[in-house]
């Protein structure tokens, strides 16, 4: 029986999983948001239930429930219910949202980068690290909170890692920003979310998050190799 | 007075009524068949119009499901996907969706709240042709491999003429507006109908709920249009005439557009849902056997959602970087359209477990409703948690929501309506087995293609990409849904199979098969152009008489207007709360000049679109000719008085009543425009405090003395034009005073012309300048129809059309000469405060 379980279990994980997933997090507001779905789960597939299982009692088993009169029946299933369901909701995903924030941090000042979308590349300047740039390659350093400041060039993109973060828009004359961390060194994969025209499908980009201590020669390197490339 | 009026003779057996009737209000045959105006004629039409589009938009989706069955596939390149997936949306929203409810409502309104006819007839076939062109220009761009491709929100700059430079986008701006001409008129025409056409004695408070929901659904469309018809009109201006509203380089803003669009769209889904949610309100109570459950919560709930529709299209904007605590109130506000939502659920349950509930074919597709509908708000609420949204939005997973609250919950209460309602088009019931089999084949069909969309966009799919590599671990999900949509289009075939089947070899139908009480069972099956053979008086206890049983006395031309007079197409208005008849309509006859107009119509749209200007200013000279000699034919040439309309009531015809539809047909076409006047303010405020690219001490001089001299001339005109009401209604000489107004609109529409070519800066170069000439654009046009308006006065009153008993044209010239001035004030108070404000912000780049 645990077997099954933990087999059933691990497909279920198994589906979770892939580059993108916003199921399988990698970093603290990938994490969260993950969690905030697995209760509106929980709570949906109760709530489903109970409304498809009174269908199902009042049209098959007549006068069921007749002993509720109407009034009842709206204010319990009309106020009652979404009023318990959905205040304690709001308050928790104002919350949750809130934390994830890119507000300023006690101390230390959070890292920036600076995220250009163009139909349909992403160029990424790092003005900590000497202004140098990469394209379709964003560095960072594990463990370290990072503002990513996203902007555009011509028309709407998005910029979204699932498994690191939500995403945000990157608008033409506006600058978005948003708090991104990654836990363990790695690659991980983002892609632009908004319609972009023709390169939309493509236009992706991949994150190589570096042990902190590796980060800045990683990038120089990186980013010394791509000039290179250019000339 | 009405001493050569024909009096109804004595009651007359109900066959010689109906040929009298039939003879009256039939569509003549053959090519005549263009000139129908006859709700029933008009609403079947676009019913079937609008099924064909949702062929085609179906066979789009059909299209792109192909495309994403498997990885890297080469079926269609990235420009064709574009093309496929815009369209697909966009004709099932604008084509398929908008005008299959409003054909729906124009079909079913009148008859269920017992009356013959809609106020305008001749607004509606203007509206059916309208929706048939417009929907033609679209198709044909689809042919031809011009068609949109923007995505069927149409985000600038992606849309705009640099980064979409052919017809592609001016395509949907002008067809998608052409399209919207048709779902506002026959907006308002609803709004006037439900309010003023019903059966004597139906009070609002004992209106059938089907009537208050459309009559909300109608309200919301008035509302709801305006502000996406602004962004197209600004949007093609600045795709055509380079004036910048949402270039950032140029002190517009992209995002602008995503207001105006949301602002409209998000009451879309309403728009679409209260109807169908009309349809479940209208035959659970029948197949519970007893009358609905929580009447009046129901209509407060979808009053409720109505305003609570209005305050929420942010929620499509959550990533666009608008502060989080601005978010917070509108996801709260998104959270709690659950609750109108669930008191409506629960009403229905509460009707069935109160009721006998008896089995029958429409309560499968209501079973399919519960089923896909509460699933697809449950993911609505998650997606108006904001955290939850920023993950999810944009993906698949929205896909697959908007899918079960637009697509689901509209096509199962639809086609529970289908074969509710096909056996009063028919007189013929539908082969069960069949149908049966058809049904499980579109439910399971459709929970396999959108429900796995859900875990797609979850593992991170976005919508509107046209391939994946294969790595991404979306190719089983992928493969599954198109196989489900492949079963659920077989469902649909095998529905339109039945309904041939039914049309052949159905068994026939006594008359009111489902024992209803709403009145559109008290007619003959299939129902005739002038609908009631006399109209029903609702007394007490009638709301709940098995409708079949009054028919045979409605037939025998014992209700109202049981007899033929003067070759008339005669219906009844009432007092729009309590009921009691207060004139008789005299529709209009059919005429093809609803055709004619539309045409014209569709030549200004389709010169617009090959930018041929002096063809539209010709076109749109010609459509202003037709509209005012509509006018012309309009009314009577001569005063009545009141007139006999049976079981002893006396009422004056509509001409010579002050709350005549007309009247308040202007109110609504005055509400509609307020909400895009109000939709420019908010676009010019909008772009002085938010856009990028704003000037800091610009001193743009615009000519106080114009404006000043603009306002007064508007002034002068509405005095005139009261004054001309006046002498009217005293009997005395009224031309000096039309003539006088006309001079004084002339004036001032010479005084702004004057002003748009002072404004600086100029308008091509930023949108201080562009929203300025807007402004003023807006109050020219309106001073313009004002001297549309004052014309038809003249011509009418040389035609004795109008006496001082008949005033209802010039009531609506004052009105609308009113309006004209408090918008112009507003307008060119904000042209000349405009250059102020920009100091006072200061530059920002």
């Amino acid at each position: 029986m645990r077997a099954a379980i933990q087999t059933s279990g691990a497909a279920l994980l198994a589906g979770c999983s892939g580059p993108f997933s916003t199921l399988a997090p990698g970093g603290a507001a990938a994490d969260s948001i993950a969690s905030l779905w697995w209760i509106m789960l929980a709570g949906a597939v109760v709530l489903f239930a109970l409304v498809m299982g009174l269908f199902g009692l009042v049209v098959w088993r007549p006068g069921w429930g007749s002993r509720v009169s109407p009034a009842r029946w709206i204010v319990l299933g009309g106020l009652v219910l979404p009023g318990i369901v959905l205040l304690p909701l709001i308050a928790y995903a104002l919350v949750a949202g809130e934390r994830l924030l890119p507000l300023p941090s006690f101390g230390s000042a959070v890292p920036r980068v600076e995220a250009e979308g163009r139909q349909w590349s992403w160029t990424f300047r790092y003005p900590g690290q000497g202004g140098v740039t990469t394209s379709n390659v964003l560095h960072l350093a594990a463990g370290t909170p990072v503002d990513i400041d996203v902007t555009s060039k011509d028309v709407i993109h998005a910029f979204w890692v699932p498994t690191l973060a939500g995403k945000i828009d990157a608008v033409p004359g506006r600058t978005n920003r948003l708090r991104v961390q990654a836990d363990r060194p790695g690659q991980y994969e983002g892609q632009c979310n908004e319609f972009c025209g023709l390169g939309h499908a493509t236009m992706r980009f991949v994150v190589l998050v570096h042990r902190p201590e590796d980060y800045a020669a990683a990038l120089a390197r990186a980013a010394a190799a791509e000039g290179a490339g250019k000339k | 007075m009405s001493g050569s009026v024909e009096q109804p003779p004595q009651p007359a057996n109900a066959l010689r009524l109906h040929r009298q009737l039939a003879a009256i209000w039939a569509t003549g045959p053959g090519v005549q068949r263009l000139a129908a105006v006859n709700h029933s004629v008009l609403g079947l039409r676009m019913m079937i119009t609008s099924f064909v589009f949702f062929a085609i938009g179906g066979v789009l989706g059909m299209l792109t499901r192909v495309q994403l069955a498997t990885p890297n596939s080469t079926f269609m390149d990235a420009g064709t996907y574009n093309q496929v997936f815009t369209m697909h949306g966009s004709m099932m929203l604008f084509l398929f969706a908008i005008p299959m409810v409003e054909s729906v409502a124009v079909y079913l309104t009148p008859k269920i709240l017992g009356t013959r006819d809609f106020a305008f007839p001749r607004l509606t076939a203007y509206g059916y042709w309208c929706y048939l062109f417009g929907a033609t220009i679209l198709t044909v761009s689809l042919l031809a491999g011009v068609a949109p491709d923007s995505g069927w929100f149409m985000y600038t700059p992606l849309s705009s003429n640099v980064f979409t430079p052919g017809i592609n986008a001016d395509v949907w701006l002008l067809g998608v507006t052409f399209v919207e001409i048709s779902a506002l008129s026959l907006a308002m025409e609803i709004v006037v109908s439900v309010l003023k056409m019903r059966a004597p004695g139906m009070s609002l408070d004992r209106m059938p709920i089907f009537g208050w929901y459309i009559l909300v659904t109608a309200l919301m469309m008035i509302v709801a249009f305006p502000p996406l018809i602004l962004g197209s009109i600004l949007l093609e201006v600045e795709r055509a005439f380079g004036l910048p509203f949402f270039d950032p380089a140029r002190g517009g803003d992209p995002l602008l557009w995503q207001h105006l669009f949301w602002l409209f769209g998000h009451p879309d889904v309403y728009i679409i849902f209260l109807p169908m949610a009309a349809v479940l309100s209208t035959i659970i109570p029948v197949f519970a056997g007893r009358p609905l459950v929580g009447y009046r919560a129901i209509v407060v709930a979808i009053v409720a959602l109505a305003f609570l529709s209005f305050g929420i299209w942010v929620h499509h904007m959550f990533t666009v970087g608008i502060p989080h605590l601005a978010l917070a109130f509108f996801s709260a506000g998104s959270a709690i359209v659950a609750v109108p939502t669930a008191v409506q659920i629960f009403a229905w349950l509460a009707t069935l477990s109160h009721g006998r509930p008896r089995w029958d074919l429409p309560m499968l597709y209501v079973f399919g409703f519960f089923f896909v509908f509460v699933a697809g708000g449950l993911t609505g609420v998650m997606l108006a948690m904001v955290p939850f949204d920023w993950q999810a939005h944009d993906t698949y997973f929205v896909v697959a929501h908007m899918h079960y609250v637009v697509a689901g919950a509209l096509a199962f209460p639809m086609l529970a309506a289908l074969y509710y309602w096909l056996p009063l088009l028919t007189g013929r019931s539908t082969v069960q087995r069949l149908s049966t089999v058809a049904f499980w084949l579109v439910f399971v069909g459709f929970n396999m293609t959108f429900f796995l969309m859900h875990l797609t966009g979850l593992l991170g799919m976005p919508r509107r990409i046209y391939t994946y590599t294969g790595y991404e671990s979306w190719n089983w999900l992928n493969l599954l849904s198109s196989v489900g949509s492949f079963i659920m289009t077989i469902g649909f075939a095998l529905v339109v199979i039945d309904l041939v089947v039914q049309l052949r070899y159905g068994r026939r139908v006594r008359r009111d098969p489902w024992r209803a009480t709403t009145f559109e069972w008290a007619m003959p099956i299939p129902p005739q152009p002038y609908a009631f053979a006399s109209i029903p008086h609702v007394g007490a206890g009638t709301d709940r008489t098995e409708a079949g049983r009054i028919a045979l006395s409605l037939a025998r031309g014992e209700g109202y207007l049981g007899a033929a007079r003067n070759g008339w197409q005669e219906t009844l208005g009432v007092h729009m709360v309590s009921g009691k008849p207060d004139q008789l309509i005299v529709l209009p006859q059919p005429t093809y000049l609803p055709l004619w107009t539309a045409l014209a119509t569709a030549v200004a749209v389709l010169a617009l679109l090959f930018k041929l200007y002096p063809v539209a200013i010709v076109a749109t000279v010609v459509i202003a000719g037709l509209f005012v000699l509509a006018a012309q034919r309009s009314g009577h040439a001569r005063d009545y008085g009141p007139l006999p309309v049976g079981r002893g009531v006396s009422v004056p015809p509509h001409t010579e009543v002050a709350e005549a539809p007309p009247w308040l047909a202007l109110i609504c076409v005055l509400v509609a425009d307020g909400t895009l006047f109000a939709s420019l303010l908010f676009g010019t405020f909008y772009l002085w405090i938010a856009a990028p690219n704003w000037p800091g001490g610009v001193s743009p001089d615009p000519s106080r003395l114009l404006a000043l001299g603009a306002v007064a001339a508007l002034a002068v005109g509405a005095v005139a034009s009261r004054l001309s009401l006046r002498a009217l209604a005293a009997a005395g000489g009224a031309q000096g005073w039309i003539v006088l107004a006309m001079l004084a609109l002339a004036g001032s529409i010479a005084a702004l012309v004057g002003m748009m070519g002072g404004v600086t800066p100029d308008p091509r170069t930023h949108a201080l300048g562009a929203t300025a000439v807007a402004l003023l654009c807006f109050v020219v046009v309106h001073a313009g129809i004002g001297l549309l308006f004052l014309v038809s006065n003249l011509l009418r009153l040389a035609g004795g059309r109008v006496s001082p008993r008949r005033l209802v044209d010039f009531r609506l010239t004052r009105l609308w000469l009113d309006y004209t001035t408090v918008t112009g004030v507003l307008a060119l108070a904000l042209v000349l405060a405009l250059p102020a404000l920009v100091s006072v912000l200061g530059a920002r780049a």
